[in-house]
């Protein structure tokens, strides 16, 4: 065999692994969304084709109306919550990370270290005090106990993000900028933040996705179903529905995740270079 | 004080100003909470009853004396040493393959990246659970190449690998991480190695896998944290069953918490899978300097 026919079955084999491989990744996705605009169970297991054979939405319709609330109440819930999240998270993970890269004080060292331990702590230890915390201070049954924690910088992955990229920002541009009369938050809001702004679009990124498939908290947290975000709004739909229709269950996953789907493909660089950032240059 | 040494004072720690907010998130969500759990875990109390008493490791004791308790310790390492190497190295397979200079490499990054991103949502077990079922997807499959069809949920023998499954098919992001790393490996370091006569898999063990050890070890770690504490597969999926056979010690810590609000069994069940995922953190970080390498300027 020349060389040039070992390249191209080199080549050949590659794309091979990669296309196996994408089908295994995507055609599961594929199948069910094909699935979710089907009849009924029967025809929904009748053949691995993913195309139905009398495409119907009435699967859409009889899951969007299938508890006492519209889904669409469930979905809003969700974003009620995951906005301020966002927001809290970028704006105290940037103060955490701007403190820590561009001051001097006393027990600086200390501080970091037991930051970067924070990294490592299970949520699964703090559960239970966290939830006797807010239910003494009586925020259980609201959003609250989900968000407060990232206005106060309590999502370390991104800070320490932050901190990742604030360092490869030069100091000098915040000299010129104090020599001009800048204070340490001018300087801050004024120079640093528009640097690091890849960072922030990054995490904020992140935390959309995140906290919108969060389960575990909300689950916790919300009682009332009015209250419910979507993904206790699937679940409760799960529980009530019987006889179990796959197609409504189905179309409503599809629905929840849509919103996740639609940022993660307009964004899908900063993903990328976000999760490339903060794992390597760690 | 007067107003010079005010100033000095200020100037000295004026990055206080700007650490606060991360200091009263620490106290109030993270070493509060923290510290309260251990004390807790040494009492026997209950959300909805009275007479709360310091009863020293008597949870410890329960929770070790309880058969269903210890098989879900072990049900958890079982998980955790079956689906971490599994996704790491499947992810690293991937990555190495996604390094080649091949056209159309965004398109395929992009589509194993997909199922990750979504991590946790219930939408994906939703969907893992509908594959597996009998006459499910999966099941279709294995028919058409002449297979007998599994009963993957419903067994006690499968049931725990389905979930596996689900988490290493979502290797996307520990893929990403070796990616970037891959990239970072200097071109130069395989010529050298290919003149000495390297063919590509030597080139892989000998020079690839030693200079992305730090990736390697980084990604390990933070899969061996979510794998111990995952929750969200089980619970939707099979709810723990059949059996017990996939009831993490997660599942156990929620029900006991917040179903049956024993908090100070929870928090002592947390404190031991806290213990277990620190110990394999300390050993992870202690092994570190046999294996991982830093480059010459950082040791």
């Amino acid at each position: 065999m020349t060389r040039k026919q070992r390249n191209t079955l080199n080549l050949f084999f590659r794309y091979l692994v990669l296309i196996v491989i994408g089908i295994f990744m995507i055609y599961p996705m594929i199948w069910m969304i094909g699935a979710s605009f089907r009849d009924n169970n029967a025809e929904i297991f009748s053949s691995i084709g993913f195309l139905p054979k009398n495409p119907t939405i009435q699967g859409y319709i009889d899951g969007w109306n299938g508890t006492n609330y519209a889904y669409g109440h469930y979905m809003i819930n969700t974003y009620l919550f995951v906005i301020p999240k966002v927001l809290g998270t970028v704006a105290s993970a940037t103060i955490t990370a701007y403190a820590f890269t561009r001051f001097k004080f006393r027990g600086k060292g200390f501080w970091y270290g037991l930051m970067l331990a924070t990294l490592f702590l299970p949520q699964v230890v703090l559960n239970v005090p966290q939830f006797l915390l807010f239910t003494k201070i009586g925020w259980v049954d609201s959003y609250l106990p989900i968000v407060a924690p990232s206005f106060f910088a309590c999502d370390t992955y991104f800070v320490f993000m932050m901190i990742q990229f604030m360092r490869s920002v030069p100091k000098e541009l915040e000299e010129a900028a104090e020599i001009d009369g800048c204070n340490s938050f001018q300087r801050l809001v004024l120079v640093m933040v528009p640097m690091v702004q890849p960072a922030i679009v990054s995490s904020a990124l992140f935390q959309f996705m995140w906290s919108s498939n969060d389960f575990m908290g909300p689950l916790i947290y919300i009682n009332s179903t009015r209250k419910f975000p979507a993904a206790l709004g699937l679940r409760l739909f799960m529980d009530t529905e019987s006889g179990f229709q796959w197609n409504k269950v189905l179309a409503l996953s599809i629905i929840t995740i849509l919103p996740s789907l639609i940022v993660f493909f307009l964004a899908q660089d900063q993903f990328v270079e976000g999760i490339s950032a903060g794992g390597v240059k760690g | 004080m007067n107003k010079s040494s005010f100033k000095k004072f200020w100037k000295a720690n004026n990055g206080y100003a700007y650490l606060s907010v991360w200091l009263i998130g620490f106290f109030a969500f993270k070493f509060y909470p923290f510290l309260s759990s251990l004390y807790y875990s040494l009492t026997n109390y209950n959300l909805f009853k009275g007479g709360t008493q310091f009863v020293g490791l008597q949870n410890y004791q329960s929770i070790i004396d309880t058969a269903k308790y210890v098989k879900s310790f072990a049900v958890t390492f079982k998980y955790a040493f079956m689906t971490v190497p599994l996704k790491l190295l499947f992810a690293l397979f991937i990555a190495y393959i996604l390094n080649f200079k091949l056209k159309g490499i965004n398109m395929f990054r992009t589509i194993y990246y997909i199922p990750s991103i979504l991590g946790g949502s219930v939408s994906i077990a939703v969907l893992w659970q509908f594959l597996f079922q009998n006459e499910g997807l999966v099941n279709m499959v294995i028919k058409i190449f002449g297979g007998e069809p599994v009963n993957w949920l419903g067994s006690s023998d499968h049931a725990l690998f389905v979930i596996c499954l689900l988490r290493v098919w979502q290797f996307g992001s520990a893929m990403v991480i070796f990616l970037a790393a891959l990239k970072g490996v200097p071109e130069d370091l395989y010529e050298a190695a290919s003149i000495d006569g390297a063919g590509k898999f030597i080139q892989f063990i000998k020079v690839t896998v030693p200079m992305i050890t730090p990736v390697v070890f980084f990604n390990l770690i933070t899969q061996l944290c979510q794998a111990f504490q995952e929750f969200n597969g089980p619970f939707i999926i099979t709810n723990g069953g059949p059996q017990g056979s996939t009831t993490l010690i997660s599942i156990l810590i929620y029900q006991n918490a917040f179903k049956t609000y024993k908090m100070g069994l929870a928090s002592a069940m947390a404190w031991m899978l806290f213990l277990i995922v620190a110990t394999m953190t300390a050993v992870s970080f202690i092994s570190q300097k046999y294996w991982v390498y830093y480059g010459d300027e950082e040791r």
